[in-house]
């Protein structure tokens, strides 16, 4: 690395990597520390803000008592049973949007208009078509992925270079090959990370699917807490399903990393 | 001599006849020549070179490649592009074997075929330079070597044609020298008809056994010159006599039916208004 390029305030400039933790340790540990010092202060009722330290006496005895893992557990299958549903139509679906135009024209102004209606207000029809079992759970995360999810797949096809495509027409390809071996392998690192952006959208959606006649769940946890006004549950919740995604969200980029190293790669050797 | 491309009365317009891409381009180009096709911006040179290569449809007319007309893209034409063409997701070696991934090539291929196949891959890796980053992905290559990848991927299944639109236009100049006497050995070895776009009148005159000078507005052929050099060329018969006179002569065509013209009182204008300010 060049001097010039690791100043602080550089446009785009490069950081070390021990840098770049000691920042990143301090931007969430600095949120930490003040909200410790506020709620220790005595300035807010702990009913509505409880310390960092009532937070984890609650999580540990949801976890000894009010089975915490088996929480975690269902609201990660619901979360990506909706997803994966959404991923298995809305893959192919996307890919046929973005490749086709005339598929395009019938479905995407469809999808447009179908995203900008809120998920939240499906919540009473999907309970009068599926039911108040796991299905409309899932049901539910499924619609406030799948629209969305349609939409980038289709613009992640669309992005392949125009000369890729022609290269390979060049050259004989046939439709399926083109498709095959150019379209998908040159889409593939846009679309794992438009299945890492919805993943973390399946998440947001976790608490109303499970506002759905739920007695389990991270996001059913959070809604009964507040029935009893147990903050600390509910910050307990909150910040779970946060660690969660991030973990969900890391691990999509490092799959990202080891498996498009060319994708990666800026300067050889 | 047989003709391997022939195009007659081929006229092409683009949105909705508004635009006359090209209009009654007669040409007909033999078998191992090397055409050079020069012009004002948007004469049509592109157009045409798609047209030929099937990527682009033509309004009427006829395109005979081997004295039969074209239908869409097909084995026997090969284009290299500007850039962006090649598969970053594939290492040099992959990319440059990539027809083989493809069922026009390797329908009824024997085992025999796919060794011989394997030992051109290495015979184009080592003639282009590229056996050091055989295994390098494109993204880390130079600009120049990326085009070596792109033209021996496109001759990789024995093109009998080769169309270039401009494959040299991002390369400063002494890595275009080192590419010119590449692809004339190349295309000599391999017994390739080429047509190659440029915008650079000595790059035609170098490469070409003739350079073809289109107009723009409608598209079409204005003249065609017989480059008077030997079919062996070598760098130095640039600054022949011969050589600039042709040079100078196309340049002044191109100027003369680019219909762009320096407008010297709106200069002047403008100098004033900012040395008054
Ligand atoms: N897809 C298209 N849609 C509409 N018009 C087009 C299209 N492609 C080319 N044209 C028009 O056709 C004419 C010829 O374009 P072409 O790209 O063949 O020119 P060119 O000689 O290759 O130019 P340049 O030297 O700048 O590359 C131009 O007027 C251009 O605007
Ligand atoms: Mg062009």
């Amino acid at each position: 690395m060049s001097a010039r390029r690791t100043g602080f305030w550089t446009i785009r400039g490069s950081i070390t990597s021990r840098r770049y933790w000691l920042l990143a340790a301090a931007g969430l540990l600095l949120p930490l520390a003040a909200w410790t010092a506020l709620a220790a202060s005595g300035l807010v009722n702990p009913v509505f803000l409880p310390g960092p330290l009532d937070v984890l006496k609650r999580l540990v005895s949801w976890f000894t008592d009010d089975n915490l893992l088996g929480d975690i557990w269902i609201s990660f299958c619901r979360v990506v049973a909706g997803w994966a549903l959404s991923a298995l139509i809305g893959l192919p679906l996307g890919l046929l949007i973005g490749t086709y135009r005339p598929v395009q024209a019938l479905l995407e102004p469809l999808t447009d208009f179908i995203r900008y209606m809120p998920a939240v207000a499906f919540v009473p029809l999907v309970m009068l078509w599926i039911g108040i079992d796991e299905g409309a759970k899932i049901g539910i995360i499924f619609i406030g992925t799948f629209f969305q999810m349609v939409l980038m797949v289709a613009e992640d096809v669309r992005r392949v270079p125009m000369a890729q495509i022609e290269a390979a027409q060049t050259m004989g390809a046939t439709r399926g090959e083109i498709i095959g071996q150019v379209i998908i392998p040159s889409a593939r690192p846009a679309l794992v990370d438009t299945l890492r952006i919805t993943m973390g959208w399946a998440w947001t959606y976790l608490v109303v699917a499970e506002l759905v006649a739920a007695n389990s769940g991270l996001g059913f946890a959070i809604v009964k807490a507040q029935r009893f006004l147990q903050t600390d549950k509910i910050f307990c919740g909150i910040i779970l399903i946060g660690l969660i995604g991030l973990a969900m969200d890391q691990t999509f980029r490092l799959v990202h990393r080891r498996a498009f190293p060319w994708a990666h790669a800026r300067s050889w050797t | 001599m047989t003709s391997a491309i022939s195009c007659r009365s081929v006229c092409k317009t683009f949105s909705a006849g508004a635009i006359a891409a090209l209009k009654d381009v007669d040409l007909v180009v033999e078998e191992g020549e090397f055409v050079t096709l020069v012009g004002a911006s948007g004469c049509g040179k592109s157009t045409l070179l798609r047209t030929i290569a099937g990527l682009e449809t033509h309004d009427s007319g006829s395109i005979l490649v081997d004295e039969r007309p074209i239908d869409g893209p097909g084995v026997e034409r090969a284009m290299v592009f500007q850039n962006y063409s090649l598969y970053p997701w594939l290492t040099v070696t992959q990319n440059i074997k990539f027809t083989r991934l493809l069922a026009a090539h390797t329908r009824d291929c024997s085992s025999a075929d796919v060794e011989v196949a394997a030992g051109r891959a290495d015979a184009l890796l080592k003639v282009m330079g590229l056996t050091p980053v055989a295994d390098a992905y494109p993204g880390q290559l130079s600009g120049g070597m990326q085009q070596r990848v792109a033209i021996a991927r496109a001759l990789m299944s024995r093109p009998r044609i080769l169309l270039m639109d401009e494959p040299f236009g991002a390369l400063d100049a002494q890595t275009r020298e080192v590419m010119h006497d590449l692809i004339l050995h190349v295309s000599r070895l391999e017994h390739c008809t080429v047509i190659f776009v440029t915008h650079d009148v000595e790059e035609a005159i170098y490469l070409g056994r003739r350079v073809v000078l289109m107009a723009p507005r409608p598209g079409r052929i204005d003249t065609v010159y017989e480059v008077p050099l030997p079919a062996a060329r070598t760098q130095d018969m640039k600054h022949q006599s011969g050589f600039l006179r042709l040079k100078q002569e196309i340049l002044e065509r191109i100027r003369a039916t680019s219909g762009l013209k320096t407008d010297f009182d709106l200069l002047q204008q403008l100098s004033r208004q900012t040395t008054n300010t």
